[in-house]
């Protein structure tokens, strides 16, 4: 049984990284600047050192081609990790990651598979402006055929990676861009985690609260405040975007008959749309207030920090959208 | 020109030639059960084009990968896919070599290493890049053959695939299949430089262009280009310049190109010239070439009976191979 | 004869108009000729044969409009004799087309109209009205226990009804005496109008419960001699005060059998069956200004029997003061009805919803019994089950109720398995 370790979530990426190269020669990672330069978040700083330039392949700045390399390789029995330096790039690959990795299992009528996985950074927060700060994972839970993961913790930047790797069809790993700098403790023992998933992180009896990624940090803070207040709210961490655990929401929900949902991206066409549907499907009866969410606000992200702030999903307003949906107002 | 056909082995010849009147054949079957609503969807034909891929498939060896586009029946007939499995997929029955889930621009076959008819234009282009990387790095001597039309080099994919493959010296053939028509666009309508090899030229790699209606021609010039791949000299690109007889789908009323010209062109149809060729040389009889015909309109026709007498997938498997079954993820 | 059809020139076509013919009667077709053109949304094409003959007759005319499979025209075979006189049969068939291009027409105007979009809708004259906010989850509550959600006053967010409200309400609808307002009560109502409220509320209950639930009943007499000389051995060594009651013991057994059983224990929501959380055994009690309330005690399968001795005098006592918790009244998971001290021989009662079963307790008589070739005098106690057909089957009620007869008769066991 290994101690525990202190660690920020790079660290843990990194060290996932190092584990799959380690374990498994067909394990290599590509993509703009993860060599020399050491990763543009500094996830891989180090590993062309102890890999060579044959598996830290540094790329051209051409997503959608090194992407659909990527899933030549795979198809060509490699499992090849490809790192997207953020989401708002990952438009340039949209083609290969929609049109072909998703797809060609059902195409083909199940002869070819693509044991693929992408790395994107996501997310705001850092005045990186508007072309660098949105959270478009969304975007890809839409699509069947592939799975989408989002680590929130240091243990699932950790342990998510691999079984990624096992995973025959491509995986699509969403890393929160504020995240890298957090620190946590790897638990004593650890081993792996699931990803099939999602976590309760705190339980609570009052309401349910769903978040992911940058926001469980924000949704746990929000809980810890409320808790003050007399109300205990149930943060789940929902882990994996596509496909989504609707067990552990419904059962968190028929407990608590109240769900807020807290989502990066944008309110329209979100995920936690979806969610919201979800739950009104499954378990409408059970609901005791309506569904809330707190999303982003519909603007681009915006550069200065009040502003980028102001756009964000933060701890006080989800505070106050849980308080409305617990305590009496006034009418 | 006989010296050419003689320094041929005769039952390479042949065998060329039998492969183009089998795609000829596969394809004006294909429009006629088009007509009759047993093939929906779009279906695009090869016929015109056949040199180009009996000349240069065969051109490969076994443990070569091909990379396809959507106009691709005569690419997998020739590769090996029979005829019946290629016709049970376009009438979407679960016998097809993709189980009826692609069509007619979904050919998949594993077996031969076909990664596929693509109806992205383009989209092949990465795939192939990383089908090579693949090969290199496991230290495999594999070719991997990538077809797409002019058109697709009016795309992003082909530049960044041009790229990486020539970066890192991936054993790719690009293969541009030259019909002068993306859709109904001309070339010179299309296109800055309108000669592809000098565009291909700029990534620092080999290209030839070549007479895309001569079998012969094809069929040499891919396997020079083959050797020097795999002699491990980095990819190489070949124009073939070529033309549809037909429309671009079943639904083009073909109104910008004018018919004078598709039969200019009809004029050097490749089987018809071939054949000629073949029976100046003494190498072919009008006999030979007769049952030649009636062999493939045989095959043809098992073909039909099979893709008919084949089975629908049921409803109930329709979310099957969306992802892996979990009995067999590690 | 040869029919040449309308062929699909795309996957978006389902008809075309022919434009011309490129043939007449008596012209030989070649495979590949091309015969007519014919429009389509996108254009003029030209239409090959893909069949060879010499040309009978066209059954089609310039500016048709048919759909696709349509025969067009009627070729001979070569050698097939070419009929020589077609004008009657070419009369006859035109209909074909003429039908056809009708169909093709109105398929035509049909499409046009979805293009252009479905008229407004006329609404139904009925203005919106805005409902009352009560939470769906409330909403369902209140239904399986007979709440009338009109006089509740909601605590919730803008004043909507929640769980708590509607579990508030039916704790107050036992205080028939007490007038003091609740929270949830809108109005202090006068006791005649509250037992009222309580009439309605039980049969609204009773009424879903005989529209819904397909009940089937089972009884058993048993013999209590057994049991009575137990609990007496058991009381001799008790306080006054602490004393059981027979009441209790039975509540007791059915508690354990409704454990062994579990089928008769819980809820039917939403088409299928939820198990209870535990063991609540609802006792029916009835108030003494009339009417009926039937509030949770807990646990009884694990409590002690003393324990649940006193939380039944408890709950009998604060069910007719009127001070019962919302968690009693909320969630029984089995009813018991006990009409015994009224002489009553059997009772089959009516199951209350959501529960699934419900048991009754008739009087207790002294009767002769026949057992094992002797004769004795013995109190016995007739034992029913109303239960719900659609979560159980006869064959386990019966064994749910031959677990209790087996337990009151055999005492011992009972401590044992209430251990």
């Amino acid at each position: 049984m290994s101690a525990a370790q202190k660690m920020t979530y790079r660290d843990a990426c990194r060290l996932a990284l190092q584990e799959a190269m380690q374990q498994d020669e067909r394990v290599f990672l590509m993509g703009e600047d993860v060599g020399r330069y050491g990763g543009s978040y500094a996830v891989s700083k180090g590993l062309l050192e102890e890999f060579g330039e044959e598996r830290v392949r540094d790329t051209p700045l051409s997503e959608l081609g090194f992407t659909g390399a990527g899933i030549g390789a795979a198809l060509g029995g490699m499992r090849p990790i490809v790192e997207i330096m953020t989401v708002n790039f990952s438009l340039l690959a949209l083609d290969q990651i929609v049109n072909t990795a998703a797809l060609l299992r059902h195409m083909s009528g199940g002869q070819f598979t693509v044991p693929l996985v992408i790395r994107i950074s996501t997310g705001a927060g850092r005045q990186l402006a508007a072309q660098h700060s949105h959270s478009l994972e969304g975007w890809f839970a839409h699509i069947p055929g592939i799975r989408v993961l989002m680590p929130a913790t240091i243990e699932d930047a950790r342990g998510m990676l691999a079984p990624a790797l096992r995973d025959p069809d491509p995986v699509i790993i969403f890393e929160h861009a504020v995240l890298y700098n957090s620190e946590g403790e790897l638990p004593a023992g650890f081993t792996g985690v699931d990803i099939s998933q999602a976590r309760i992180r705190r339980p609570g009896r009052d309401l349910t609260l769903v978040a992911w990624g940058g926001c469980l940090p924000k949704a746990l803070a929000a809980a810890t405040t409320l808790a003050q207040q007399g109300i205990e709210c149930e943060v789940i961490d929902l882990r994996i975007l596509r496909p989504l655990d609707d067990a552990t929401l419904l059962d968190s929900v028929r407990r608590t008959h109240r769900l807020l949902i807290v989502d990066e991206g944008w309110r329209s066409g979100s995920l936690a749309a979806e969610i919201a549907a979800r739950i009104a499907e499954q378990a409408f009866y059970e609901l005791d207030a309506p569904i809330a969410r707190v999303c982003s606000e519909e603007v681009p992200i915006p550069y200065p920090r009040h502003l980028e702030e102001a756009a964000l999903p933060q701890a006080d307003k989800i505070v106050v959208c849980a308080q409305a949906m617990v305590v009496q107002c006034p009418v | 020109m006989t010296d050419v056909l003689q320094a041929c082995h005769q039952d390479l010849l042949l065998k060329l030639l039998r492969d183009m009147v089998h795609i000829r054949s596969l394809e004006e079957r294909c429009a006629q059960l088009y007509g009759e609503t047993k093939i929906r969807g779009f279906l695009h034909l090869y016929i015109g084009e056949e040199a180009v891929a009996a000349g240069a498939v065969n051109a490969l060896e076994p443990g070569d990968a091909l990379v396809a586009t959507y106009r691709e029946h005569g690419h997998a007939l020739v590769r090996g896919v029979s005829a019946e499995a290629i016709m049970a997929e376009m009438f979407g029955k679960s016998a097809g070599c993709s189980r009826g889930r692609g069509g007619s621009m979904h050919l998949f076959d594993a077996e031969q290493r076909l990664y596929g008819g693509n109806a992205i234009v383009a989209g092949g282009l990465p795939l192939a890049v990383g089908l090579a990387l693949a090969d290199k790095m496991q230290g495999r001597k594999r070719v991997t053959a990538c077809f797409f039309g002019e058109g697709a080099m009016a795309e992003g994919a082909f530049h960044e695939a041009m790229n990486l493959a020539a970066l890192w010296q991936l054993p790719v053939l690009f293969c541009c299949e030259n019909n002068l028509y993306a859709m109904g666009t001309a070339l010179a309508r299309s296109e800055s430089q309108v000669l592809l090899t000098v565009k291909a030229a700029s990534y620092n790699i080999n290209t030839r262009s070549v007479d895309g209606m001569d079998v012969v021609a094809v069929h040499s010039q891919t396997r020079k280009a083959l050797a020097r791949i795999r002699a491990g000299h980095g990819p190489c690109f070949i124009e073939y310049q070529t033309y549809r007889f037909r429309a671009h789908s079943m639904f083009d009323p073909e109104l910008y190109r004018d018919k004078a010209e598709v039969e200019q062109w009809k004029q050097r149809g490749p089987i018809h010239g071939f054949s000629a060729r073949l029976k100046e040389a003494g190498l072919l009889t009008e006999e030979v070439f007769l049952n030649l015909e009636a062999e493939a309109g045989d095959e043809i026709d098992r073909a039909v009976q099979f893709a008919e007498a084949a089975d629908w997938e049921s409803i109930e498997d329709c979310f099957a191979d969306v992802c892996t079954p979990p009995e067999h993820t590690a | 004869m040869l029919e040449f059809k309308l062929p699909s020139l795309g996957a978006d076509m389902d008809e075309g108009t022919l434009v011309q013919w490129q043939i007449k009667p008596g012209d030989v077709v070649k495979r590949g000729d091309v015969v007519a053109v014919v429009d389509t949304s996108k254009a003029a094409i030209d239409v090959e044969s893909w069949i060879a003959g010499t040309v009978q007759e066209l059954l089609v005319q310039a500016g048709d409009k048919i759909p696709v499979g349509t025969v067009m025209a009627l070729l001979a075979e070569p050698g097939e004799a070419v009929a020589t006189t077609a004008a009657a049969d070419a009369e006859a068939v035109k209909e074909i087309p003429a039908e056809a291009a009708k169909k093709g027409a109105s398929k035509g105007a049909s499409k046009k109209s979805s293009v252009n979009g479905p008229k407004p809708a006329k609404t139904t004259g009925e203005t919106p009205t805005l409902r009352r906010k009560i939470s769906p989850a409330a909403r369902r509550r209140a239904e399986e226990l007979g709440v009338k959600l009109e006089q509740l006053e909601g605590s919730g967010p803008q004043g909507a009804i929640t769980l708590a409200d509607v579990n508030a309400a039916l704790a107050a609808a036992s205080e028939k005496r007490d007038a003091r307002p609740v929270k949830a009560a809108a109005v202090p109502d006068p006791a005649r109008d509250r037992r009222a409220d309580m009439r309605r509320t039980i049969a609204a209950a009773m009424a879903r419960s005989k529209r819904e639930i397909p009940h089937y009943y089972l009884g058993q007499s048993i013999p209590l001699d057994a049991a009575m000389t137990w609990l007496e051995t058991c009381n001799a060594q008790r306080p006054l005060t602490e004393r059981v009651l027979l009441a209790a013991l039975l509540l007791k057994v059915v508690a354990l059998a409704a454990r062994k059983y579990p089928e008769l224990n819980g809820f039917y929501r939403e088409d299928r069956f939820e198990p209870g959380p535990g063991v609540h055994l609802g006792v029916a009690i009835s108030l003494r200004g009339g009417g009926l309330i039937a509030p949770a005690l807990h646990d009884c399968d694990s409590r002690p029997l003393g324990e649940l001795m006193q939380g039944l005098s408890d709950l009998v006592r604060r069910a007719r003061s009127g001070s019962l918790r919302s968690s009693e009244v909320a969630d029984p998971t089995l009813t018991v009805t006990n009409l015994g001290e009224q002489s009553v021989a059997e009772v089959y009662g009516v199951i209350y919803p959501p529960q699934v079963a419900l048991v009754g307790f008739g009087g207790i008589s002294e009767q002769v019994i026949a057992d094992k070739g002797a004769i004795r005098v013995a109190p016995v106690l007739h034992i029913s089950l109303s239960a719900d057909h659609r979560v159980s089957d006869g064959h386990r009620g019966a064994l749910f109720l031959a677990h209790i007869a087996a337990l009151l008769q055999d005492p011992a066991r009972l401590g044992r398995e209430a251990a």
